[in-house]
């Protein structure tokens, strides 16, 4: 397998402060990194599940792909294409590539369409003439498992699964090689989910796909992925195959993580609390290991020195000093 | 023991242009002092009609077509509006799912806090004092500070912590949360819980908590309810529901939890079909289009419930006993 994506040492910053501002207050860096040092590859036909907490950079990380948020350094690299430096004209190509799937399935649909002319639009937005929309329309929706009866569904008639699936279909028109899913379950009932997942997973097979999958559902990723990267105040912490990092993490916060899920099983409650406090501030990264804050291993050494990526051998990397590996 | 609260052959009905839809069907449900009960159950089975009939804020276009809803010992229905005002203020509280429902934007902490207090004597200073008791129970650090701090200051994870101060400040004897933890990240989710565990010790009252996690409710329920398009199918104490689910919806429910599936297999179990139209209800078990087990009774006659074992209730054929 080759790479389809390849991410090196991305940054992304964003202004807190206007220019003026930071003037009077004397603020002598009005930045806060949003992604910080990332480097991860995604191969051809391979799910990448990007998991953290709420403010980890995991959707700027997502959105930096697609060019819609500037990339400060590194380099980002889709099929061999650099998209760091591109202008908007020539990253529209590269969207075609890229399909997105936005968090809230309803939301992302405009209300003022119907799912026939939902479909067709992918084509208006890229100046793609000389397409039957009509019967492409018509494929898509047989692809994702809807009748054709749906075609003149506006939005607000969907269920939630039922829009998620209308949702996959429009990422689909292009034919892309790679799609972006944030949160591609958030909102939806146990079963629904796993028809949404099921369908992916089959679209996979079917035409080559990569996914990158941003979530915080860590069972669901567990069963969908196979590679984890873990984010951690805009940083990997540690990326590695699904199956070795559920089956022994490395980082003490990848460790704290899958503790915090709660078990389906009244005779698994637990008494103890892994991870304390809540993520700190953009604005005031800890020294040394960031995680040092909330860290039940920490050690004087993570406050002063930040840990490098060690590689853990077969393509497992972690940020960390004193690995549980 | 006595329940807290005791809803009995609960049905709610909404006017729609599609005409009624049965909500809420031949509801049962106690729930006894200092138990935390669980409702369990996907989009639209009802929970959050249960809920608003519990806290008297059903829409204007629903209506209680049967049974009643007693909470001490008194029936609910019926009352004046300022009676319900009190029963809100102080013996029933609830926490929902995003705390800024039940904060207010423009004011501090500190107002708010005082003013849900209203209906004690007691002076400003007392009130304030107490207020900031409850925000340190709740993890607030340097809470004599940042009570004057208005809602926007704090973290989602923060804001929910007060929100249950503040439901808890009035020592009500049922709580009521409502989802209280979807909005959090999973690391401030196992906090909150950790948290309701605790005050838990301290709290005499009931907690009835809706969740559609299946993780959570095993985490903290002592018993749970679960629900399916508008009716109880089944009503067990927490191991009994894990261990011995009795109903088919039920089980389906607990083999589509992915956190419960030990193998790392792709293709994850899905329940077929999808919820009937509530405005056009079939004949006969309302599972019964989606039911693995389903057999002829179950199209003809709609299921009452049966008793299985000691606090076991399921509303399926496959128990009947005649």
């Amino acid at each position: 397998m080759t790479d389809l994506l390849a991410i090196q040492g991305l940054r992304v910053r964003f202004r807190t402060v206007g220019f003026v501002r930071a003037l009077i207050d004397r603020i002598a860096d009005p930045y806060i990194d949003a992604v910080l040092d990332v480097s991860l590859k995604v191969r051809r036909g391979e799910t990448l599940g990007l998991v953290g907490e709420s403010g980890s950079g995991k959707t700027t990380l997502a959105r930096a792909v697609l060019g819609l948020v500037p990339v400060h350094s590194g380099s980002i690299n889709v099929a061999g294409r650099e998209l760091v430096g591109l202008k908007e004209s020539e990253y529209r190509a590269v969207r075609r590539e890229l399909g997105m799937m936005f968090q809230d399935p309803v939301a992302s649909l405009s209300p003022r369409k119907n799912v026939r002319n939902l479909l067709a639009e992918p084509f208006h937005i890229h100046g793609i003439r000389g397409v039957d929309t009509e019967a492409e329309a018509r494929r898509l929706l047989s692809i994702v498992g809807l009748h054709q009866g749906f075609l003149t569904a506006y939005a607000h008639q969907l269920s939630g699964g039922q829009a998620r699936r209308v949702g996959v279909a429009r990422t689909l028109a292009l034919k892309p090689k790679m799609i972006l899913a944030d949160e591609p379950t958030a909102g939806l009932d146990v079963s629904v989910q796993g028809e949404i997942l099921n369908l992916m997973n089959e679209l996979q097979r079917q035409f080559g796909l990569s996914y990158l999958i941003v979530t915080h559902n860590l069972p669901v990723i567990r069963h969908v992925s196979d590679r984890l990267a873990i984010m951690y105040l805009g940083r990997l912490v540690e990326q590695g195959s699904t199956r070795s990092i559920f089956a022994k993490p490395a980082h003490p916060y990848t460790q704290a993580l899958l503790a915090a899920v709660p078990q389906p099983d009244p005779d698994k409650r637990r008494d103890q609390l892994e991870l304390k406090g809540e993520i700190p501030s953009l604005r005031r990264r800890p020294p040394g290991c960031e995680f040092h804050t909330r860290c039940v291993h920490a050690q004087a050494r993570c406050r002063i020195e930040p840990p490098g990526p060690i590689p853990l051998g077969d393509g497992r990397e972690v940020r960390c000093h004193f690995p549980l590996v | 023991m006595e329940p807290l609260l005791d809803i009995r052959d609960l049905s709610v009905e909404f006017s729609t242009p599609r005409g009624q839809v049965k909500a809420l069907r031949k509801v049962d449900l106690a729930v006894r002092p200092g138990r935390i009960v669980g409702i369990v159950g996907e989009s639209g089975c009802g929970k959050s009609t249960l809920v608003s009939a519990v806290m008297g804020l059903l829409a204007g276009n629903a209506r209680v077509t049967s049974g009643s809803i007693a909470f001490e010992g008194k029936e609910l229905q019926g009352l004046s509006e300022e009676a319900w005002r009190d029963i809100r203020g102080r013996q029933l509280a609830m926490v929902f799912q995003d705390p800024m429902t039940s904060l207010n934007p423009v004011m501090s902490i500190a107002t708010q806090m005082i003013d849900i207090q209203h209906r004690d004597s007691g002076t400003r200073a007392d009130k304030l004092k107490k207020a900031i008791s409850w925000l340190a129970r709740v993890g607030i650090a340097d809470p004599e500070q940042r009570i004057e701090d208005y809602p926007h200051r704090f973290s989602g994870g923060m804001r929910q912590r007060i929100a249950i101060a503040m439901a808890l400040l009035v020592n009500p004897s049922l709580l009521i949360a409502d989802e209280p933890t979807t909005a959090l990240d999973v690391t401030l989710e196992a906090q909150i819980i950790h948290l309701i565990k605790q005050l838990r010790a301290e709290f005499d009252g009931a907690i009835l908590f809706v969740s559609h996690n299946l993780g959570l409710i095993a985490e903290i329920c002592d018993e749970v309810v679960v629900m399916y398009a508008g009716e109880v199918v089944e009503h067990a104490d927490i191991r009994r529901l894990f261990h011995a689910p009795s109903h088919p919806y039920t089980q389906l429910l607990l083999t589509c939890d992915p956190a419960r599936i030990e193998s790392e297999e792709r293709t994850l179990p899905t329940i077929g079909g999808t919820v009937p139209d509530l405005a056009r209800l079939p004949r006969g078990c309302i599972f019964a289009d989606r039911c693995p087990s389903v057999f002829e009774r179950c199209r003809a006659e709609a299921p009452p419930t049966y008793t299985i074992a000691d606090g076991h209730h399921v509303r399926c054929f496959l128990h009947a006993d005649d």
